[in-house]
This record gives structure tokens, C-alpha cells and sequence, in this order.
């Protein structure tokens, strides 16, 4: 993205945020539900993107905060609490557990990481399904209701997808703002080299509980927005395969990537709906798709685009060198 | 002239080797000490022992007075104790500027004002003056990665000194870098340890390197201090032209 120029960019981006208000005015309870999906798993995958994309930290543990979000809020909603009180609670709450998911990472990296999280995620899996008392099991929690806005209710799917997209300006704001601050920084030198990001005064130990538990904290987000979005919450959806779908989101849009996790999460939740046309084929063309676009650039989407950027600044760079070296040859 | 560093027999073993064998010594403030010693005679161990990158197996490392060992390498570091690495160590992705900033931000504000305040941590300026000061001024933007070996040799000494740092220790800071280049490396840190009073210690194996710029030189051998003092008595000392310098 950086080569694009300023003016440019922003004009691209207000296009955007128009055509999201705009557009889904014209869509129907289907197209709308698919579309405030979309809003709910890019925040997920913007707080795995933190943990994984920018400190460098495997989880495969954020669907299960999304699954903490979502029963704190479908808990606390039905029993008659504000949803913005809900929130604040998932945030809380996963911003804790999160932190305390992070201490294994103090020790170990990688799969052996990947593994400790994956075991956290059946871990909670398995609170959702059998503390029935909190939870209501396999028969999960019904009638979650959807807020009022200023005395607005949304009730219907046009003014829910509104509070989607306003809380996913509100997340990305935040995260544009925490990976441009010396914080970011420093959940890149985590991940590029912890020994060197300690000898510069990075208390590496700190900010790996930070990565975790902030990217864990925007799952509880997400999850928060999902009880009210399906008003119907049981333990299934946020078994591994969340999970696995959100690390596929991060991975395929380009993990680090600040647009990462929007492109990912679009072409997760929309991707199936465009290849239900192939009928019983549309699963098997997604794989491999994936598939063939990680062998030819396991950096995602947005890998490709700032790879073609820095060839084009190269090419730029050795141009202009070239002038200097013609206009040097010709003064001598 | 009182000691900054110093450091009481410390042991490292690795299984059933002793990288280092119970060194001794210390460093007085505003002096260059060289160290000196064939490969895998405990140099690199012993500095990752001083900075907390290693638990040293036995000993005790004082700065100015205080003991220090088993501190963590981010602590030392807040407390003024620097280093560069023998093999490249810069943050490939971020460019010249944006490495000398985070190598300066911690030293800024806490945690809460890195997170709410600039984004720079105020300190594009001391960067540029950085950047200027080891003659990188036309690679600022650059991506670190992109720069050739010699100019992220220096750009990483540059980052050691942006916390303004008391203490440094430079692991080869002149291995492979050309000597048009190495003048200018040695003329920056003569001038950073006469204007800002800073304290280093250099492994290095580079002889003309050490002894021109170095007031004392130690010398290691198998994990012992062999000898130390003044470039010309070590250059003299047939245990040493033995050992490390040959005849």
C-alpha cells in the first residue's frame, strides 16, 4: 500500500467506507446477516493478526475467545444488562485470560506453542459445552437480544450491520493507532528478533503478554457482536475450526498486514456464499484456492501487492541511479 | 578514576565445557578496553554473562558498585548497559530511522505514554542526528535489510548508542567492514567516548583496529585472562605473541 500516493489513498478509502454504508442499503436479510459476519470475524482476525501477524505469537486459541465474548455477552444481555456493558465485561474478561494464556509463551514458541493454545481452545470448548448452568450446554442460550442506539432499535438487520460497522471503525482506529505507536514497534522486534529487541531495553516478556492479551481481548470483541448478531448461541461454532478459520483469515490476507485481516475475513465469509453456484464442488474450489495462493505467496494477498510495490521502487531507485551515473559520466 | 564494570570470576560451563574459567576484571569509567583472544576462547560467553543474555555459572558482575548478575538484558539496558553483535543484528523491515527509534524508545516515557503519546516517542530528531553522525543520512528511509554488510554494521552501533548509554560492549564491530569505512567507525566512537564520557569494551581480532584505539587490552586464552594492560606491554608479552598474535 505504501506506494500508493497520499491523496489517493485516501480517496480510495472514503470510496470504501461509502460504499459500506451505502451499498447495503439495497441488501436483503441475507446479504446483510453475510456482510455483519464479515464485520464480526475481521475484528477476530485483526486481534490474531496483533498476536501472530505483528508480535510473532502462534494462537490457535482465538475462537475461543470469541466464545468468552459471546456467552458474556448472550449471559449478561439476557439477564437484562446494557450491551455496551456486555462488551466492556468480554473485553475485560478475555483481555485477562488472554494475559494468562500468554505465560506459555514466556517459554515456548512456534507449534509447541501452537499446541499449548490448542489445548486452551478445547480447554474452553468444553466449559461452553458442559457448565450448562452458566452456559445452557448443547442447547446453548436463546433470545440474546439486540441493542438500542439512541434510542434506536436494531431489531432489524440494516440499523445491527450499522453497530457492526461501527465497532469495526472503532477497533480499527485502535489498532491503527497501537501498531503506529513505539508499541507496535515493538511487537515487530518481538517478532523479528527478541534477543536484539532485549538488548535495546524491550521488556520482551511485557509486551508478548500484551500481544496476547490484547488480540485476545479483540476476539471477546467480536464475540461480544456475535451473540446479538445470531441472537442464538451454542457451544459449535466456537470449537477449533473458528479457530483454524481465523488463523486461515490472517494467513491469506497477509499476516502483519494492517488490510490483512479485512481481505481475509472477506474472502472467508463471502468467498463460499460467491461458489455456492458449484453446489457440491464450492467447498473442494475453496481449498484449493487457498491452497494455490499460499504455495504462490505463503505472505497472503497483500504480500503480492507489497512485493509488486517493492519491485516498482527498486526498479524506481535503480532508474534514478542511472540518470546520476549518465549525468556524472557526461560532467566528466 | 573509579570502575563502571566489574566483573569476579565468573564461570560458564556448557554440559562438561568451561567456555569460561573464572575471569576477573574491571573496567574504569571513560576508558576503551580491547579483549582480545583466539576464537572460542569465552569472549562472546563472557559478555553474554555481563548482560544477562547467559546465567553465569559462578561469579559476580558489579556496575558502579552494584551487583547486577542474573538481571535481565532489558534491565541492564535501562540502566545504561549497551551492545552491538558480532553478526547482524538490525531489524530488516523497518528502515534506518525506524530502527534507531526503537532503539531509543524504551528509554522514553513508560509503557502507558509509549501506547497514548507520539509515535515517534519524540525522537525523529535524535535519530536524524544519529543517522547523521555515522554518515547514513542518504539511507534514513531505507529498509535496514537493503543496506550492504558494512553500512548495517555501523547503523547497528548506531542503535547501541541511541539510549545514551554509559556502558557499551561491541562484539566485532569491525569484522568485515572495508577500511575507508572502519576509520570512520573508529573516529565516531573516539568521539562518543570523549564527548559523552561513554565506557566501552571491543572484542575484536582486528590487532591494528584494538591497538589504536584501545588504553588497555585484555587478553583471554581457554577461558582464562592471559594478560591485561597498556596495547604496547601486550603486544610484548611472549605469553600472549604464544597464544593469539604468533611471531
Amino acid at each position: 500500500m505504501s506506494g500508493l500516493a497520499k491523496p489517493l489513498k485516501i480517496a480510495l478509502g472514503l470510496i470504501v467506507i461509502a460504499g459500506l454504508i451505502v451499498i447495503p442499503m439495497n441488501f436483503n436479510r441475507y446479504g446483510l446477516f453475510i456482510l455483519s459476519q464479515w464485520t464480526v470475524m475481521t475484528i477476530a482476525a485483526m486481534g490474531l493478526n496483533l498476536t501472530l501477524g505483528y508480535a510473532g505469537q502462534v494462537s490457535l486459541a482465538q475462537g475461543a475467545f470469541v466464545g468468552i465474548g459471546a456467552y458474556a455477552a448472550a449471559i449478561m444481555t439476557t439477564h437484562g444488562w446494557p450491551l455496551p456493558a456486555a462488551i466492556l465485561v468480554a473485553i475485560v474478561l478475555s483481555f485477562g485470560v488472554g494475559w494468562v494464556l500468554g505465560y506459555p509463551a514466556l517459554r515456548v514458541q512456534h507449534h509447541y506453542l501452537a499446541f499449548v493454545t490448542l489445548a486452551f481452545s478445547t480447554l474452553a470448548f468444553l466449559v461452553f459445552r458442559n457448565e450448562s448452568w452458566l452456559t445452557g450446554g448443547i442447547y446453548g442460550i436463546s433470545n440474546i437480544p439486540r441493542p438500542h442506539v439512541f434510542g434506536i432499535a436494531t431489531n432489524k438487520p440494516l440499523p445491527f450491520y450499522y453497530v457492526c460497522l461501527g465497532l469495526l471503525a472503532i477497533v480499527s482506529i485502535a489498532v491503527w493507532w497501537l501498531i503506529r505507536s513505539p508499541w507496535g514497534r515493538a511487537f515487530m522486534a518481538l517478532r523479528e528478533n527478541p534477543l536484539r529487541a532485549q538488548s535495546l531495553g524491550i521488556d520482551t516478556r511485557r509486551y508478548t503478554l500484551m500481544a496476547f492479551a490484547i488480540g485476545s481481548a479483540l476476539g471477546g470483541v467480536a464475540g461480544a457482536l456475535y451473540a446479538p448478531l445470531t441472537q442464538y448461541i451454542d457451544p459449535v461454532p466456537f470449537n477449533l475450526s473458528l479457530s483454524l478459520d481465523l488463523l486461515m483469515m490472517v494467513i491469506v490476507g497477509g499476516a502483519g498486514f494492517y488490510f490483512g485481516p479485512f481481505l481475509g475475513a472477506m474472502i472467508a465469509v463471502l468467498l463460499p456464499e460467491w461458489l455456492r453456484f458449484t453446489e457440491g464442488y464450492y467447498l473442494m474450489l475453496y481449498a484449493i484456492a487457498v491452497m494455490g495462493l499460499l504455495i504462490w505467496s505463503p505472505s497472503g494477498i497483500l504480500g503480492i501487492l507489497d512485493r509488486y510495490m517493492a519491485a516498482r521502487r527498486t526498479k524506481a531507485a535503480s532508474a534514478l541511479r542511472a540518470v546520476a551515473k549518465s549525468r556524472l559520466e557526461t560532467a566528466q | 578514576m573509579s570502575a563502571v564494570l566489574e566483573v569476579t570470576n565468573i564461570k560458564k560451563s556448557f554440559g562438561g565445557i568451561t567456555a569460561v574459567d573464572g575471569v576477573s576484571f574491571d573496567v574504569r569509567e571513560g576508558e576503551i578496553l580491547g579483549l582480545i583472544g583466539p576464537n572460542g576462547c569465552g569472549k562472546s560467553t563472557l559478555f553474554n554473562c555481563i548482560l544477562g543474555q547467559l546465567t553465569p555459572s559462578g561469579g559476580e558482575v558489579k556496575l558502579d558498585g552494584k551487583v547486577v548478575t542474573g538481571l535481565r538484558p532489558s534491565e541492564l539496558n535501562k540502566l545504561g548497559v549497551s551492545r552491538t553483535f558480532q553478526l547482524l543484528q538490525v531489524f530488516p523491515k523497518l528502515s534506518v530511522r525506524e530502527n534507531l527509534i526503537l532503539a531509543g524508545q524504551e528509554h522514553q516515557g513508560n509503557m502507558a505514554s509509549r501506547l497514548v503519546g507520539r509515535s515517534d516517542a519524540g525522537l525523529t530528531e535524535a535519530a536524524n542526528q544519529m543517522i547523521g553522525f555515522f554518515k547514513l543520512d542518504h539511507l534514513a528511509a531505507e529498509p535496514a535489510g537493503g543496506l550492504s554488510y558494512g553500512q548495517q554494521k555501523l547503523l547497528d552501533a548506531a542503535m547501541a548508542f541511541m539510549g545514551g548509554p554509559r556502558l557499551v560492549l561491541l562484539d566485532e564491530p569491525a569484522g568485515g567492514v572495508n577500511p575507508t569505512m572502519l576509520s570512520d567507525l573508529k573516529e565516531r566512537l573516539v568521539a562518543i567516548n570523549r564527548e559523552k564520557n561513554a565506557t566501552f569494551v571491543v572484542i575484536e581480532h582486528n590487532m591494528e583496529f584494538v591497538m589504536s584505539l584501545c588504553s588497555r587490552v585484555m587478553v583471554m586464552a581457554e577461558g582464562k585472562v592471559l594478560a591485561m594492560g597498556k596495547p604496547d606491554e601486550v603486544r610484548k608479552n611472549p605469553a600472549v605473541i604464544e597464544a593469539y598474535l604468533g611471531h
